[in-house]
């Protein structure tokens, strides 16, 4: 065993790429309480007062402190940059100093431009020259190969928020792999795939073997950027600190290089853990010591910043990273995954105070240890910021080593990735159906010129067959957007990076997305339940709903309508099914509009429910505001009956709740006259 | 089985009795208390009637949620104004191991009502706990908040004691109004003297119930009194608790 492995138990992960077999065999299940915390060290703070120092006079400065406009971002392309080095135990920022916004071109050179002259910063114009003339970027070449249909589409906001014009994000490189087995076996391993690859050269063939090339780039570049400040990666990792900080190493060269939608970091708490675990019993570092360098690595996630235009901020309700870390779950051997270090990533929501980022996601299971769910409700309660996802859902599908990307991707780490494909209006599909085609809002003809919806009231099965036909022609135009999509961005904007810490032969996931979920199936439970009559313009386009009676509505635990919903999820993913997807993806879909039903709403007039033009969608696959009337479990009921193999991109419910409401405060009330009166 | 007249049913009930509960509102409720939030459970008539069987049915549908610790609970408007109707839904309760609560005011108590104390002595033997709210220990008082006598409720609470049917007593401070010291000792000194009190719930008053008033188009009987502040709470409870130590200290000497 390599001198870096000692005290480990050994196994398949000493002889080849294998971090879940190491965690295996040597992580220690914690089923205590959170007792054996430490708080934040002087040094913690300081560097904390620095960090929110710096976020007020970016507030000041009206949301951006400093922006790259000369040097185009690579992982090697910035010396090293730092808040207070002789503080900081865990270093690196994606420039040579924090806050400030790095310049990448290469998902759109446009995009960059105006991320840039919104905020008051001008990109270097041989930059732009470079660019529109001598290298093309992932959005130009989008827009080479979309037909009329799929810019009719875009426009109108059938399909919305594509990834064409800035990084698609959602990958996970294996972060872990740059400490468990340094940069010199990672790209052996590698050179070891290319020489493995066939010897007829295929479009496949050659694709991955160039591919392969550019990890190993990436990989050489790592190293070279992690020797800029002092840290030698090249072999494993030898303690708790290396290890984190090798992993931060790993993380921080991917979004040096993409501007992505989400930079999620994985699955990282465990096996960090089974470092710690091995410095605690050699009396290498305190208890104190872990804390400050998990403190330090989560101050350094929450500083990850991207150039960003204000209309980018508003589909997504600010300037999120998603750099969403996944912790808990239960393994396939039957034991949890709950570590010390589990507890101490959330603890850091004590240490440095509440924070979106990173976004610490619990994934949960009813078999989870009770100390561990009480400590995630206590910080819940005290934060409001930890994410929950269903273990026992997930885990039949991905196994044990999963991480989620952006908010409810599943994909095992280093194993699998997903191309990241936006999401389908179907709220505005249904309008498209009752019109033949003609989008209610600009009268334009976009979708194919069936024949509209002839009657005064809306009849179910007849709306219903309509609506079908439309949900097929949209996933269609969808799914051929996206073949394009990501054709183009790994020919012109490859992640090289995160791709360096996966395996060869990667499962891909071709991901879509629903949104306006709750509104169609509000929509047809109205036509099948109450009486709808349709209002049309003076074009004959119908563009108003009349609604006469009361009618069941989804969030309520109420099969009725329920069953509406998860029938349109069904024939949505079918439908999806039916296509080609580049590079053979799996077609998953998602239902998790967060923060985007916002603007779907704007963009969408109204709606046989009674939802109004302009009106916000519900987020993911939440009720319609307000029309959940029965409690939040029965709310939660119906998101729950959606099935998760038509959805396995994931499905979101947003939920929001006075602390008040989930019970009474030990102080006020003991649950026990004989406590009280012994006080 | 007897339809109830149910005003509204929550899936999420986290302050309504032991753990998470799932919560039936019933329609109707005789008293008229000036801080109550559920105006709109008054009336004796409006409502949906529903069968034991389907509400049944809804707790069975998330029964994971509830069954570690928590169950059903019974509220209103004033569920014994409807006890025909609880003791079948108990039945069913009982049949499949559920907790069964009921959170009451006891004005439907009337000892000299024979028929009625049947049903009720058939109902306790349903009944895992009752949380009972008194509104105040002084007669003229009670009159005040409730338009009610409060001599029945009292009665009821003895009635309990002498039953052995687990009792929370809650009750509701509200500032000026429910928040003497001297009724409060006097609150706990009469509680202090029931053998099946497990709990004091000393609830603060608050005004959300506000908006429930002028969707009804009518006046907030308590105006702008604020709510309780949590801290003087917990002293306010502290009187409550003095009270009922005294009563246990005295009732010690006596035997």
């Amino acid at each position: 065993m390599r001198s870096e492995w000692n005290g480990f138990v050994g196994g398949k992960w000493e002889n080849e790429v294998n971090v879940r077999d190491f965690i295996q065999k040597n992580y220690t299940p914690y089923d205590g309480d959170d007792s054996f915390l430490a708080g934040p060290t002087q040094n913690t703070k300081d560097l904390w007062k620095m960090v929110l120092d710096l976020q007020k006079q970016e507030r000041e400065n009206g949301g951006v402190l400093d922006m790259d406009t000369k040097v185009i971002s690579t992982i090697t392309s910035h010396g090293p940059g730092y808040l207070d080095k002789s503080k900081e135990k865990i270093v690196g920022f994606q420039t040579d100093k924090p806050f400030k916004r790095s310049l990448q071109p290469y998902g759109g050179i446009r995009m960059a431009e105006k991320a840039c002259s919104d905020n008051g910063y001008e990109v270097d114009p041989e930059i732009s020259e470079f660019f529109s003339t001598h290298r093309k970027t992932h959005n130009a070449g989008c827009f080479d190969a979309y037909n009329q249909e799929m810019r009719a589409c875009r426009t109108s906001h059938i399909i919305t928020g594509l990834p064409d014009a800035y990084g698609r994000g959602r990958i996970i490189g294996d972060y872990r792999r740059v400490a468990l087995y340094g940069i010199d076996y990672l790209i052996e391993d590698k050179q070891a795939q290319k020489d493995s690859t066939g010897r007829v050269m295929t479009d496949d063939v050659i694709r991955l073997r160039e591919e392969l090339s550019e990890q190993m780039i990436a990989l050489k570049l790592m190293k070279e950027m992690a020797a800029s400040y002092g840290c030698d990666i090249s072999k494993p990792a030898t303690n708790v600190q290396e290890a984190i900080q090798a992993t931060y190493f790993g993380y921080l060269c991917a979004v040096k290089e993409q501007n992505g939608a989400a930079m999620s970091l994985g699955r990282t708490s465990t096996f960090i853990d089974c470092y710690a675990e091995r410095d605690l019993k050699n009396g290498t570092f305190t208890e104190e010591q872990i804390q400050e360098f998990i403190d330090h690595f989560i101050m350094k996630l929450r500083c990850v910043k991207f150039a960003r235009t204000p209309e980018y901020n508003q589909i997504f309700a600010g300037d999120p990273v998603w750099v969403t870390e996944s912790i808990g779950g239960i393994g396939v051997d039957g034991r949890h995954m709950v570590t010390k270090s589990s507890f101490r990533y959330l603890h850091t929501l004590e240490n440095l105070g509440a924070a979106p980022e990173p976004n610490l996601t619990v994934l949960w299971s009813t078999r989870l240890p009770q100390n561990f769910k009480k400590f995630c409700a206590k910080t819940s309660i005290n934060t409001s910021s930890i994410q929950y996802e269903n273990d026992d859902l997930m885990r039949p599908v991905h196994g044990d080593d999963y991480g989620i990307a952006c908010c409810v991707s599943s994909m095992v780490i280093g194993k699998e990735m997903q191309f990241f494909g936006a999401r389908a209006n179907l709220a505005k599909c249904l309008l498209y159906a009752l019109n033949g085609g003609i989008d209610e809002k600009t009268k334009k003809q976009v979708g194919p010129k069936y024949r509209p919806y002839d009657g005064d009231v809306l009849d179910y099965d007849k709306v219903m067959e309509l609506f079908l036909d439309m949900v097929e022609w949209q996933a269609d135009v969808y799914v051929n957007t996206l073949n394009i999509i990501h054709y183009m961005h790994d020919k012109y904007c490859y992640e090289r990076a995160e791709m360096a810490l996966h395996d060869k032969d990667v499962k891909r996931y071709f991901a879509t997305g629903i949104a306006g979920l709750s509104i169609v199936a509000d929509s047809f439970s109205a036509m099948k339940y109450a009486k709808v009559e349709c209002i049309r313009d003076e074009d004959g386009i119908i563009t108003d709903f009349k609604i006469t009676g009361d009618f069941p509505k989804y969030g309520n635990d109420d099969d009725r309508v329920d069953a509406i919903a998860t029938e349109v999820v069904h024939k949505f993913m079918t439908a999806i099914r039916r296509h080609h997807t580049y590079r053979n993806g799996i077609p998953t879909t998602s239902i998790l509009t967060i923060t985007s039903n916002v603007t779907y709403g704007k963009a969408t007039g109204n709606t046989p429910d009674g939802r109004r033009a302009g009106q916000p969608f519900a987020p993911g696959a939440n009720p319609m505001h307000g029309r959940d009337t029965h409690g939040a479990i029965a709310s939660l009921s119906s998101v729950a009956k959606l099935p998760f193999k038509d959805a396995q991109d994931g499905i979101s419910n947003t939920f929001t709740i006075i602390p008040g409401a989930l019970g009474k405060e030990d102080q006020v009330f003991a649950g026990d006259i004989e406590l009280d009166l012994n006080k | 089985m007897t339809k109830g007249r149910i005003h509204s049913l929550e899936s999420f009930g986290t302050v309504d009795g032991p753990g998470t509960r799932y919560v039936v509102f019933v329609q109707g409720c005789p008293m008229r208390c000036l801080y109550c939030h559920n105006p709109d459970t008054w009336a004796m008539t409006g409502g949906e009637e529903m069968d034991p069987e389907y509400i049944f049915e809804q707790y069975q549908h998330n029964e994971a949620f509830y069954k570690n610790g928590g169950g059903i609970t019974v509220t209103g408007g004033e569920p014994l104004m409807q006890v025909d109707f609880l003791i079948d839904l108990f039945s069913i309760c009982k049949e499949h191991g559920v907790h069964t609560c009921i959170d009451s005011s006891g004005i439907a108590y009337r000892p000299e009502n024979k028929p009625f104390i049947e049903k009720l002595d058939r109902l306790m033997e349903l009944t895992d706990l009752v949380m009972l709210d008194i509104k105040h220990i002084d007669p003229q008082m009670h009159k005040k908040i409730t338009g009610q006598p409060n001599d029945g409720i009292l009665a009821f609470a003895q009635y309990l004691s002498e039953k052995g049917v687990d009792t929370w007593i809650r009750h509701v401070i509200v500032p000026g109004l429910t928040d003497d010291d001297k009724y409060l000792y006097d609150l706990g000194y009469f509680i202090g003297g029931l053998s099946s009190l497990k709990a004091l719930d000393a609830l603060p008053y608050h005004t959300m119930g506000k908006p429930k008033y002028e969707k009804l188009g009518m006046e907030y009987p308590l105006g702008d009194t604020p709510p309780m502040d949590k801290k003087d709470l917990v002293a306010k409870k502290q009187k409550i608790l003095d009270g009922i130590k005294a009563r246990r200290a005295d009732d010690g000497k006596k035997s």
